[in-house]
């Protein structure tokens, strides 16, 4: 294809730039859409990855199937609320219930690092167990790595998934349409804020748990009940304002949110405020904004209250005519601002 | 949250925002000085509340900013090597030197890490016997008590690989040059009121009177600085010109006296190099001889290391008021957020990188007033 | 420059001037914070908190001068444009 041969002849993002890959390119900001917009997109061309949706959805021989990847780098490996192996399991069961799927079948490749604990690694895989019980899926293959002292960080996972989609609905960022309105199935910040509390340099007391969870129950039951979702995202790195942002570009639409409908758990505003961090872009685990036509909204809320995991569920925001691809926002005070998507990673401040 | 969530009050703010329109009678200037109002006013919106006469510049107050290239130079070279642990608030990773920044040093192999308080490089020091641990020491006033605090416990403790790179910069002589300067078009200030939690007031006092300007010490939290604006511009239109305190319930005039003492205990004044705004005499905080091991450039070898700045950013007039970012002929081409070439696009709430994030509103004539 | 943020004393460590510090609570979450330089400070009290350190012992009664004044500068609008 002459695209791809054009692709080889030089490198899309200049080397002066950034002749290294940087921690920021893992962030869920702008330098990793740029990652993925100049290098792996390019590169891989094909109708399914040019959705840039969560998963691809594909369609063999009369199946409607959704097919997705993640992997798991997260430090500490156990954390309040949660840990690698359960973020592992749940974080692809998410990803697949984001493209309005019934998660199946897993995958799971570990990569683990010599002088790794047996006892840590026995851990992680019951934590994975436990995980795929709860969240009704089958863990059907694997693999196993193991790389020498220093070149991992404990343990790497990577889990891929498929899952069938059961309903007509087509849900994917270019069906967002001006007039839909955006909900988001709980307070936001937990997971972010849960790893920092034990990471050296930064630690505080706090009950806050990671908000780790398996979704697709409660998105199955949206879908089964009719509510006409037009798009779903999770949140994870980069947060709230990532998802909204990433929605906005893929749609081309422009999106309008109300920071005081936004739900934040007092310890973790307290959090946010002593590291100087936004809490629109702290990570989730168990958070999903979903774009749903007006029609449907008061059905879908109740609905998601109804739910252990969507007890908080408010009304956000909404999609606006505007085609800019940009998120404004109205402050706690009542201005607007526009909501950017970060550059690189958020880092706490002093100033 | 208390104490912060009732001065995020929309009808409060609004309220204010109408007292303002009301007593505004004519075009304004007002600066306000730290990098923390600045991010307030970005984040919440608060310039849209305010009169279109009324221009507000965002001041130097931000040691991402005000800090020189060299000495973020000597932090990569330091952290760079293998024996170190250079530890660092998170604000300064991303600021870049003459070619790079201590994040990409950190890419290259560098044990960066960032903590929260200077006694978390200490503790550092103290689990890491057999390694070098630098602490980077920005900041305004806010910040010298704790940088004495640590330098004085691991005196006191004898803790001897410890060691810390300091940068500390002050507000007065920093306003002094501003106003002094013929290119000035700031008539009130808004003064930082964490730097006054600490220094107090009395300094800006003769500033206040010289220049005939009023300052109000103001807080961080959107109530403070429209209060804050409202009595710097009520001053203005009353021709008067004093310094105020809006930030009561943390700012006393004499400020925190036994912070002082210790600050006075462990550095000097000395004269230092502002980024963009060349060296400005007695406006920096360096170790006392007592206390010359602990100065990392000592330790290093780095002291001698001198560096031209790049003549492309002009975030040295921006930080003055003098320019706008977008009268910059790299803003926005060859200077973004993801690769800046100044600290005043890296800093999120550095001017350039406000500019940078408004201008692609439409109808966002707000900070972009003037043009 | 300036992050600093009001936080709650829980406890208190010691007595000793320089080594003072207590558990300071903020909207929930707990940190450990030196207390040197807030000497009158007392376990109650909110401390305005700075990388780790309380700079200043916020004044409560202060805290609420932001809308008194607010207060009084709309009833002073008011007088003045009920004269007009």
């Amino acid at each position: 294809m002459a695209e791809r041969e054009d692709f080889m002849l030089s490198c899309p993002i200049p080397i002066s730039e950034y002749p290294q890959v940087l921690l920021a390119h893992g962030g869920g900001g702008r330098l990793m859409h740029q990652l993925i917009e100049k290098i792996f997109g390019p590169a891989f061309k094909n109708p399914y990855l040019d959705e840039r949706h969560d998963g691809a959805i594909v369609n063999f021989n009369g199946a409607k199937l959704a097919f997705t990847t993640d992997s798991y780098v997260v430090r500490p490996l156990f954390f309040p609320g949660g840990d690698i192996g359960k973020l592992a399991i749940y974080g692809t069961v998410n990803d697949l219930a984001m493209c309005g799927a019934r998660p199946l079948f897993l995958s799971a490749g570990l990569i683990l690092e010599e002088g790794l604990p047996m006892e840590t690694l026995w851990r992680v895989v019951r934590s994975m167990q436990q995980a795929a019980e709860l969240a009704g899926v089958q863990l059907v293959t694997g693999d196993t790595k193991v790389v020498d002292k220093g070149k991992g960080d404990g343990v790497f996972i990577n889990t891929a998934g498929i899952g069938s989609i059961e309903h007509g609905v087509s849900i994917l960022p270019k069906n967002v349409k001006p007039g839909d309105l955006i909900l988001l199935n709980g307070d936001i910040g937990r997971h972010g804020i849960a790893v920092m509390a034990v990471r050296e340099g930064l630690a505080f007391e706090s009950e806050i748990e990671s908000d780790s969870a398996p979704m697709n129950r409660l998105v199955l039951r949206l879908l089964d009940a009719g509510i006409a979702i037009h798009c779903l995202r999770d949140l994870t790195r980069g947060g709230l304002a990532s998802a909204l942002n990433e929605i906005a570009q893929a749609a081309g639409t422009g999106i309008a949110v109300e920071e005081s409908a936004i739900p934040v758990r007092d310890d973790v505003q307290g959090a946010c405020e002593l590291l100087g961090l936004d809490p629109l872009y702290v990570a989730n685990e168990g958070r999903f904004i979903a774009f749903v036509s007006p029609s449907d909204v008061e059905r879908a809320l109740e609905l998601m209250r109804a739910d252990d995991l969507g007890r908080n569920a408010s009304l956000i925001g909404r999609v606006t005519e505007d085609r800019g691809g940009l998120v404004r926002l109205q402050s706690h005070i009542g201005a607007n601002r526009i909501l950017d998507m970060l550059s690189g990673e958020q880092l706490p401040r002093i100033c | 949250m208390r104490f912060i969530s009732e001065y995020r009050d929309a009808q409060a703010a609004q309220r204010y925002a109408r007292l303002i329109q009301r007593i505004a009678t004519r075009p304004w200037t007002l600066m306000e000085v730290c990098g923390g109002q600045t991010h307030a006013i970005v984040k919440f919106g608060i310039d849209e509340f305010l009169p279109e006469a009324l221009t507000l510049v965002h001041g130097p107050g931000c040691p991402v900013c005000v800090t020189s290239v060299e000495l973020i130079d000597k932090a990569i070279e330091i952290a760079s090597r293998p024996d170190v642990i250079f530890c660092s608030f998170g604000d300064m990773l991303r600021v870049p030197g003459t070619k790079k920044d201590l994040l990409s040093a950190k890419a290259n192999g560098g044990d960066v890490r960032i903590v929260y308080s200077p006694l978390d490089a200490l503790r550092i020091a103290q689990e890491n016997p057999s390694k070098e641990v630098v602490f980077f020491a920005v900041g305004f006033e806010t910040t010298a008590p704790a940088n004495a605090m640590a330098v004085y416990q691991a005196y006191q403790q004898n803790i001897r690989n410890f060691s810390m790179l300091v940068s500390h910069v002050l507000v007065p002589p920093a306003m002094e040059a501003l106003l002094s300067s013929p290119h000035n078009r700031v008539q009130g200030f808004l003064a930082a009121g964490h730097v006054c939690t600490v220094m107090g007031y009395t300094e800006y006092e003769p500033i206040a009177k010289k220049y005939r300007v009023p300052i109000v010490v103001t807080g961080f939290e959107p109530l403070d600085i429209l209060q804050g604006v409202y009595m710097c511009v009520r001053q203005l239109e009353e021709g008067r010109a004093e310094v105020e305190n809006q930030y009561t319930r943390s700012v006393r005039r004499e400020g925190n006296r036994v912070a002082q003492q210790l600050i006075r205990e462990v550095f000097r004044v000395i004269p230092r190099k502002w980024r963009g705004m060349g060296e400005i005499p007695e406006s920096g905080l360096g170790l006392q001889p007592r206390f010359a091991e602990y100065d990392a450039e000592r330790r290093f070898g780095v002291a001698a290391h001198t560096v031209e700045e790049s003549s492309e950013c002009i975030s040295g007039l921006i930080l003055q008021g003098i320019k706008k970012p977008h009268e910059c002929p790299a803003f926005g081409t060859r200077c973004t957020p993801e690769h800046p070439l100044g600290a005043t696009m890296v800093s999120s709430e550095g001017a350039c990188a406000a500019y940078y994030r408004y201008r692609r509103m439409p109808a966002t004539a707000r900070v972009i007033k003037g043009s | 420059m300036c992050l600093a943020v009001p936080g709650r004393i829980e406890s208190i460590s010691s007595d000793d001037p320089l080594w003072r510090t207590g558990r300071v609570n903020f909207g929930g979450i707990i940190k450990e914070v030196h207390l040197a330089y807030v000497p009158e400070a007392n376990v109650g009290d909110y401390v305005i908190v700075h990388v780790g350190f309380a700079i200043s012992t916020l004044d409560e009664q202060e805290a609420e001068r932001v809308f008194e004044y607010l207060r009084q500068m709309d009833e002073l609008k008011e007088l003045e444009s009920g004269t007009t």
